[in-house]
């Protein structure tokens, strides 16, 4: 892989390192059927990651099993260089500070403004009140919602809601962002506009993955796309959704 | 250590929470208050009985009577080992001619007294009255007193010693469980409140986990809640009671004071309420805590 430069022309150090890595995971559900099988994924710092699948294809499991939500049923799992079954229970929190995680029904607390939502973010994991002044209102001009702090959610349009979801998985700088269907509540507009902000967060640095089924999105970017299907890999290469469905579409 | 703002933040929303389930808060406190105030009732009682049981044990006392023709010596000698055991408070002696006065004066109408002309029909009724430290220790010092030489027979108050113990264990059992089932009942409430409070506030405790709040800030505010819950309940109940405790005292003296003398009065109340603000405050807050811990692990591990 070619050596990259963050926006201060910097090399990005440990390039080749994986942040993310899959060693032989199944997972079961206690039903006994099988949502994931034998999988082996390696993400490394600063990709940009698409995993596609079907509703029920495992790909959400994925993600459940990346924030430590489910635990494996059989196999490894490293996250930020940490084996996630060895980690304490009372360290899953820590743990998750790594991660920024957004999701399709944005799920931000209706009762608070958009500062605060943000703020919540790093209030939880004891932020000085004077650095969260100073975080969140950054955080915010980032995703262009400067106007907005004082607003409600339901004040707001779903594209505006998942960039207060945005700025509040980024405000604690997590080394990873995983986005489970961010624009599947969205209009294409309004996609397109959270894509590119994820664009915009890769390109500072942080690896993104994003779980979708948006089709178009996933054929124009041109990233790096895993197929899921039925709890197994089908397809990991660069290029679009298209291209790994013509390849394997007769599995 | 968390940090003051981690505090102050979780004091805020225990309370937010508090007035967001206000039902189920307001429901925990009136039980909470009505278990501390039956509570509180059966206290006074308890601890006016064992008082007045206190002040009856110093005036229970055994009576002995000598064998004709002793003499003075051999009952000066029975007073003095009568007086070196240990659960003897003090001991006096009532001559014959005392005993046969005192007679007079209590049960006898002046007609009686004088058909007795000079003679004392008591004139072998010379006797000591011993009074003890401890009521409980009468039936030992009673065999012992009669196997002493020269005792003639022991009168002893075994009766009003046995019926005073017994109204006292009653009342202990009673409040016991009575209290019992409403601690329980009231520690029930509580659960049910913090896993009402839980229940409305998942979506904002699932995104806490995710966003990785340490498990003492996603609890914090809800033990704050179950604290508060206590303290309420106690404070409650301890203004009602200290309003009535007057009443009654003032009641009790108005209206016995004639009838038994100075001997009818209850207990002050400061000596009452140093130890009942503190005893209720402990249940109550045991309770709140209690409630909070035993719902709060359940219910946030149903959360993910």
């Amino acid at each position: 892989m070619a050596a990259r430069y963050d926006l201060e022309g910097q090399l990005k150090k440990d390039i080749d390192a994986p942040v993310i890595l899959f060693e032989n995971v199944s997972k079961e559900y206690q039903q006994g059927t099988p949502a994931l099988k034998n999988i082996n994924i390696e993400i490394r710092k600063g990709e940009f990651v698409f995993i596609v699948g079907s509703s029920g294809s495992g790909k959400s499991t994925l993600i459940k099993l990346m924030l430590k939500e489910v635990k494996p049923t059989s196999g490894k799992i490293y996250v930020a260089g940490k084996q996630l079954s060895r980690l304490k229970r009372w360290n899953v929190s820590k743990y998750r500070r790594k991660l920024g995680v957004v999701f399709q029904d944005f799920r931000l607390l209706p009762d608070r403004t958009v500062f605060e939502n943000v703020a919540f973010a790093q209030r939880v994991i004891e932020t000085p009140t004077r650095k969260i002044q100073k975080d969140t209102p950054r955080m915010l001009a980032l995703v262009g919602l400067s106007e907005k702090m004082k607003s409600y959610p339901k004040e707001l349009s779903g594209g505006e809601q998942q960039r207060v979801a945005l700025a509040r998985a980024l405000v604690n700088n997590p080394v990873i962002l995983l986005a489970d269907e961010p624009t599947g509540n969205l209009d294409p507009k309004n996609s397109w506009e959270i894509m590119r902000l994820l664009e915009e967060i890769n390109r500072r640095g942080t690896t993104v993955v994003v779980v979708t089924h948006n089709r178009e999105i996933v054929d124009e970017m041109q990233k790096r796309v895993i197929t899921v299907r039925n709890g197994i890999i089908v397809s990991d290469q660069k290029g679009g959704y298209a291209y790994a469905k013509n390849q394997y579409s007769n599995i | 250590m968390p940090r003051i703002s981690t505090v102050i933040y979780s004091i805020k929303q225990g309370i937010k929470s508090l007035k967001r389930n206000r039902m189920f808060s307001v429901a925990s406190i009136a039980t909470m208050t009505a278990c501390l105030f039956l509570f509180g009732i059966f206290y006074f009682l308890l601890s006016n009985l064992s008082h007045a049981i206190k002040n009856a044990e110093t005036n229970v006392g055994v009576t002995v009577f000598f064998e004709e023709g002793i003499s003075d010596a051999q009952i000066i000698a029975i007073g003095e080992e009568i007086t070196l055991r240990a659960e003897v408070a003090y001991i006096t002696f009532v001559s014959a001619e005392e005993a046969w006065e005192r007679y007079k004066e209590t049960s006898l109408n002046p007609e009686q007294i004088a058909s007795f002309g000079e003679d004392n029909p008591l004139e072998n009724s010379a006797s000591y009255e011993v009074y003890l430290s401890d009521v409980s220790m009468q039936e030992v010092l009673v065999r012992y007193i009669t196997s002493l030489e020269g005792v003639r027979q022991v009168n002893d108050s075994q009766e009003v010693a046995n019926a005073l113990n017994m109204v006292n264990r009653i009342v202990s059992i009673m409040t016991t469980i009575i209290t019992g089932i409403l601690i329980a009942v009231a520690v029930f409430l509580i659960s049910t409140t913090i896993s009402t409070g839980v229940s409305t506030r998942k979506q904002e405790l699932s995104i806490m986990k995710l966003i990785g709040a340490t498990d003492f800030f996603i609890k914090a505010p809800f033990f704050v809640e179950g604290l508060l819950l206590g303290m309420f309940g106690a404070i409650l109940p301890l203004l009602g009671l200290y309003g009535i405790y007057h009443k009654i005292a003032d009641f009790v003296s108005e209206k016995y004071a004639s009838v038994f003398g100075t001997g009818m009065s209850l207990l002050g109340s400061a000596h009452v309420f140093a130890r009942l603000i503190p005893i209720c405050f402990a249940i109550g807050i045991g309770i709140g805590v209690l409630g909070t811990w035993l719902t709060l692990n359940r219910q946030l591990k149903k959360l993910n």
